[in-house]
């Protein structure tokens, strides 16, 4: 059985910009345009702009909104104002992570998720099977086929967004987003403008509907072309990120992973600031790893001389034993050195920074230097 | 597509260009579009080995893949292009003049004549229609 590849709203300007496309959790992706090393500067420089709206997006409505979020993922929903997005994580009564998701408050009754492309079917079926089991007075949408999401990022991204249209302030702060009024925003019906992103790098997110997304791709695209602004595919929103250390779902985050173990900790709320306890799905199972210690942890490490670290190769210790596997490695175009992530057990002698470790590259052991990301913050050694 | 037609070609997108008899070695603008940013080249076979048909010389390392090197032809190493070290990107600018990567004194220069001409490469690539 073939399946066909769904195309985003942006599909025709991608083939134009002649992008290389690529099969990507069912959609034809672009992957680069120029490469992905000048467009990794761009954002790291000026700013790129990206399509990802194979992103899936999730309303969920009533008067028990609040309620049901906080039983489905693991932060504390209730410290999140209107106007205001947190990053989060929903897991399995095992702990293990089913996806991380953004989720944005509109109203107390009013909220939307982002979930990863790859996980929309899934995600959709434990949201519905809680929902169902909870019996929550709210209802769960499925709005990722009307919803278009462009990335704009990088440190001129406001600069440009403040050229197209003043309803976004330019000082907006990092998991704030606006809703401009019909019309207001490059003539956009409905449109969500939000300071996050997945680059390390200042800038926004824009959802809007697939009809108004190639008016705001061409505009943004020809608003910032002068101060350095690309198109920018997955494959550098891949080295983007991992150069940022954030978890990548399929790599350091899994359905065997617990969000502790990926070092998400900082999204794993127990209990609400006034110590009561938070009853998620999966709490239960993750208060008990914290009890008994988490048996392994992730850590970034930058590779000591020539070579690059990828998924699924072997991390062994100074004495040339396996003690984990790579979850994701590549060049980091800011210290043209190899960078990577991955699962070691969770002894200081393995995690602190500045440990050696070697990871098993084909036939040879390629010396690494367990570091903390952000990579591209680092002195390269 | 650039495929010269002064070159034989493999099934694993390198090319060669007989040089004064040395058989210099590279992979091709099709090879290096598909792989993108290139950032490493690495010879595994020292110069004065001597290498079989289709045996490994080294790796290629893009950002997002790597991709394995084949010795065309048999023969000996005769020289590595240490430039690519410090250069790696000169396979993308320029896969069939500075982005060489070995030379190989053949063998057999016969052996050449079994690799794919320029024609019979973009039919495979499907670059020819």
């Amino acid at each position: 059985m073939s399946e066909t590849l769904q195309t985003t709203p942006l599909h025709d300007r991608h083939l134009a910009l002649g992008a290389k496309m690529m099969p990507f959790a069912g959609f034809d992706m672009p992957v680069q345009y120029a490469g992905i090393l000048d467009e990794h500067r761009a954002v790291r420089e000026a700013a790129g702009l990206f399509d990802v709206s194979h992103m899936g997006e999730v309303a969920v409505q009533g008067p028990g909104a609040l309620a049901f979020l906080q039983r489905l993922v693991t932060n504390d929903v209730s410290k999140v104002a209107d106007g205001q997005a947190q990053y989060t994580v929903m897991c399995h009564e095992s702990g293990g992570a089913v996806d991380d998701l953004l989720v944005y408050r509109f109203a107390e009754d009013d909220w939307m998720l982002v979930i990863n492309a790859s996980n929309i079917e899934k995600d959709l079926a434990h949201i519905r099977s809680l929902h169902a089991a909870s019996g929550a007075d709210c209802t769960v949408t499925d709005r990722s086929d009307e919803t278009a999401l462009l990335a704009l990022q990088g440190p001129k991204a406001f600069e440009i967004l403040q050229r197209v249209s003043d309803a976004v302030p330019a000082d907006l702060p990092f998991y704030r987003f606006v809703r401009p009024a019909a019309g207001a925003f490059l003539g956009c019906e409905d449109v969500i403008v939000s300071h996050t992103g997945y680059t390390g790098e200042a800038g926004v997110e824009i959802y809007c509907s697939p009809g108004d997304a190639p008016r705001v791709w061409d505009a943004l695209l020809e608003a910032g072309a002068d101060l350095g602004l690309v198109p920018a595919g997955l494959g550098a929103r891949d080295t983007l990120r991992l150069e940022s250390g954030f978890c990548l779902y399929g790599h350091e985050l899994t359905d065997e992973t617990t969000p502790l173990e990926a070092g998400l900790g900082w999204v794993t709320k127990l209990e609400t600031k006034d110590g009561e306890p938070i009853a998620f799905v999966g709490a239960d199972a993750i208060r008990q790893q914290k009890a008994a210690g988490v048996p392994r942890k992730l850590v970034g490490f930058v590779v000591d001389g020539r070579g690059i670290a990828r998924e699924g190769y072997p991390i062994v210790n100074t004495e040339g034993e396996e003690i984990g596997t790579v979850t994701s490695g590549s060049q980091s175009p800011a210290l043209g050195s190899g960078i990577g992530l991955g699962f070691v057990p969770n002894d200081a002698a393995y995690t602190a920074p500045g440990t050696r470790l070697a990871v098993r590259v084909r036939s040879r052991e390629v010396p690494v230097v367990v570091t903390k990301p952000p990579f591209h913050k680092q002195k390269a050694s | 597509m650039n495929i010269p037609s002064d070159c034989r070609y493999t099934k694993d997108h390198e090319w060669v260009r007989l040089d004064d008899g040395l058989a210099v070695i590279g992979i091709t603008d099709y090879a290096q579009g598909e792989l993108g940013d290139i950032v490493f080249v690495e010879v595994d076979v020292d110069e004065g080995d001597e290498i079989g048909a289709e045996d490994p010389f080294g790796t290629v390392e893009a950002v997002k893949t790597v991709s394995e090197l084949f010795a065309p032809l048999a023969g000996t190493m005769e020289a590595i292009n240490e430039a690519l070290e410090d250069a790696p990107e000169t396979v993308n600018s320029d896969p069939y003049g500075e982005g060489w990567m070995i030379k190989i004194r053949p063998a057999d220069e016969g052996d050449l004549d079994g690799l794919m001409s320029a024609e019979e490469y973009a039919h495979m690539i499907g670059a020819d229609s």
